[in-house]
């Protein structure tokens, strides 16, 4: 196993960056996740790192070799696709053992290899299926079987629960997270759903526009956002920034509580109220009249209801970022 | 259309009727001709009912071929006309399937240039560069040969558009598998894309098949030995003038057996051909 780093890696199709300039080290059996909206450069990333896309500027190393111009079935990586990209007329046995049998493996090799991923992924019954003959969450464990059976430095996942409903989703969750408990290879796993994102990252990179806005474990990103963006994007509904002394005041909607008009550090006008069950949601314009909504987060026991709520906020739990720049300013 | 109408009922039934009549009626008067001595054909009106001479017309034409006109047994012809077919089918398949892995799957200067250089000569036919074709055949030697009867209608632009197509709509994301696992172009085109091709190859098959059976003014052109006649131009070649002259039992009877092969290759392979039609197998 190994590590991988990323020294200024850029991209451009043409005159256009996409990717300008991403630098990171990612330790051997780490699992970063690329979190990012679409568009914004994760996946282009991720295929760079598994050598389908060329990279224009930097460096990519896998372990202590740098991969730049190397095939991709040279780099000992496997990746798994958001469509599972398995071929339709082969088996999942041989969906599995294509890539081995390419490399010259021995029959026994193979089967064992085949046999043991099938085990850890509980697909034994379905071996001799076609990928059509099984169900999405079933193809998606053939997609990680194939990755496995390869043994690889680095697991490379692009987006791969995203065409599963939710309640699979959050099943693969799980068995990706023992997975790589199990296997320890490092893994870079691509997605657009903070969920994921934070439930699965040892570390994560959060993207915008090609550029890596912050790099940081899961809590630490979501504590600490680095810019309005990262505040923004992470959490749900995400952190209201209010415009305040020509900064931006930053506050989760959670740390919002309701209290006496008197103690108020806000009046909201809600217009808004969507009650989840364990807590509610409340929408509505900050009372100053510029417009700024806000979302707060209140325990159902809370009568919502249209009109004027004064909430206050606890001053530890403020972040400011600066309107311009839309960085974060420490202190 | 599931109301309960019954005039509406027999008038479909009827117009069915007569679609099927007017075709089947005169292949139907071709096999009870076929199984007539002459006489009998030529006596108004002919009768409708088979006669007893089968085995005996269809045992000529294969064996010895007809008396007047061409006088080539007709197992020559049909052999002829089956190389012909499997050659063009195939050859066409071959080609065009490579042709348009080239184009799809690989980045080259001017590659759009040489598909619409392609496409383009879907509006030529045959027909329309027959001459200047029948000149290159001709002074390359290849009159009255299978290489001369095959070769110029082998490349086919048809074929090359529709495998483009098919080739498109393979997700990206199998390419790029086959790339991470190691497989080169060819080792993709043989393990992945052929195998996916399969019912569009089959479908090909019969729509060149027949193609190929039913080419005749190429054959026509550069064949004028009767070792080399298809069982198309057979039949043309029979028929040798006035009605009276020509050996009408034995032209039937050739004709029946030319619309065997074909009839057989789309029966056999309906079940591939309509798969390769309308399957989405992705």
């Amino acid at each position: 196993m190994a590590g991988v780093s990323l020294r200024d890696v850029r991209k451009s199709y043409g005159k256009t960056q996409v990717i300008h300039g991403v630098s990171m080290d990612i330790a051997d059996g780490e699992f970063i996740v690329i979190l990012g909206p679409s568009g914004c450069g994760k996946s282009t990333l991720l295929r760079m790192v598994a050598g389908l896309e060329v990279i224009t500027a930097g460096e990519i190393a896998i372990g202590e070799r740098v991969v730049n111009d190397l095939e991709p079935k040279d780099r000992d990586i496997a990746m798994v696709f958001q469509n599972y990209a398995l071929y339709p007329h082969m088996s999942v046995y041989d969906n599995m053992a294509y890539g081995l049998r390419i490399r010259g493996m021995s029959k026994a090799e193979i089967d064992a290899r085949v046999q043991k991923a099938a085990a850890i992924l509980e697909l034994e019954e379905f071996l001799g299926r076609k990928p059509r003959e099984l169900s999405g969450g079933q193809r998606q464990r053939v997609a990680m079987g194939r990755a496995i059976v390869r043994e690889p430095q680095v697991f490379l996942f692009d987006e791969p629960l995203s065409n599963l409903d939710a309640k699979l989703r959050v099943q693969m969750r799980g068995e990706l997270q023992s997975l790589h408990r199990r296997l320890g290879t490092t893994s870079l796993f691509v997605t657009h759903d903070q969920v994921e994102a934070m439930t699965l990252a040892q570390r994560m990179i959060v993207m915008n526009a090609g550029r890596a806005e912050q790099i940081g474990a899961p809590l630490e990103v979501y504590a600490k956002p680095a810019t309005t963006f990262v505040a923004g994007f992470i959490g749900s509904p995400p952190m209201n920034l209010i415009p305040k002394n020509g900064k931006l005041l930053g506050i989760r909607p959670e740390h919002l509580e309701p209290c006496s008009p008197a103690d108020a550090s806000i009046t909201l006008e809600v217009d808004l109220i969507e009650p989840l069950g364990a807590d509610t949601l409340v929408y509505g314009h900050f009372g100053d009249g510029d417009g700024a909504r806000v979302a707060a987060r209140l325990h159902a026991s809370v009568d919502a209801r249209a009109g004027k709520l004064p909430l206050r906020y606890d001053p530890a739990q403020v972040h400011w970022f600066d309107p311009q720049s839309g960085k974060r300013i420490e202190g | 259309m599931v109301e309960n109408r019954p005039l509406l009922t027999v008038f479909s039934h009827v117009v069915l009727l007569a679609g099927v009549a007017a075709v089947a009626f005169p292949l139907y008067v071709t096999f009870v001709a076929s199984s007539l001595p002459l006489e009998q054909i030529m006596s108004v009106p002919m009768p409708l009912v088979p006669g007893d001479q089968l085995l005996v017309n269809y045992n000529q034409v294969l064996t010895a071929g007809g008396t007047t006109g061409s006088k080539a047994p007709v197992s020559t012809m049909l052999f002829n006309s089956t190389v012909m077919a499997l050659a063009i089918a195939i050859g066409k398949i071959a080609i065009s399937i490579i042709a348009s892995f080239a184009i799809v799957y690989f980045r080259f200067p001017l590659r759009n240039f040489f598909f619409w250089m392609i496409f383009v000569t879907l509006m030529l036919p045959v027909e329309v560069r027959i001459i200047p074709t029948f000149k290159v055949v001709s002074d390359l030697g290849m009159l009255n040969t299978y290489a001369g009867l095959t070769v110029p209608l082998i490349a086919s632009a048809t074929a090359t558009f529709l495998f483009r197509q098919f080739f498109l709509t393979v997700p990206d994301e199998l390419a790029e598998a086959a790339r991470v696992d190691g497989a080169g172009p060819l080792r993709f085109f043989k393990d992945v894309l052929l195998p996916l091709s399969r019912t569009s190859i089959a479908a090909l098959f019969v729509i060149q098949f027949i193609y190929g059976w039913n080419q005749y003014l190429w054959p026509l052109l550069i064949t004028s030995e009767e070792s080399m006649y298809t069982a198309v131009i057979g039949i043309s070649r029979m028929l040798v003038g006035g009605d009276a002259a020509n050996e009408w039992h034995l032209i039937m009877a050739t004709a029946i057996l030319a619309l065997l092969p074909p009839a057989l290759v789309v029966v056999l392979m309906q079940k591939w051909f309509v798969k390769g039609l309308v399957e989405t197998e992705k």
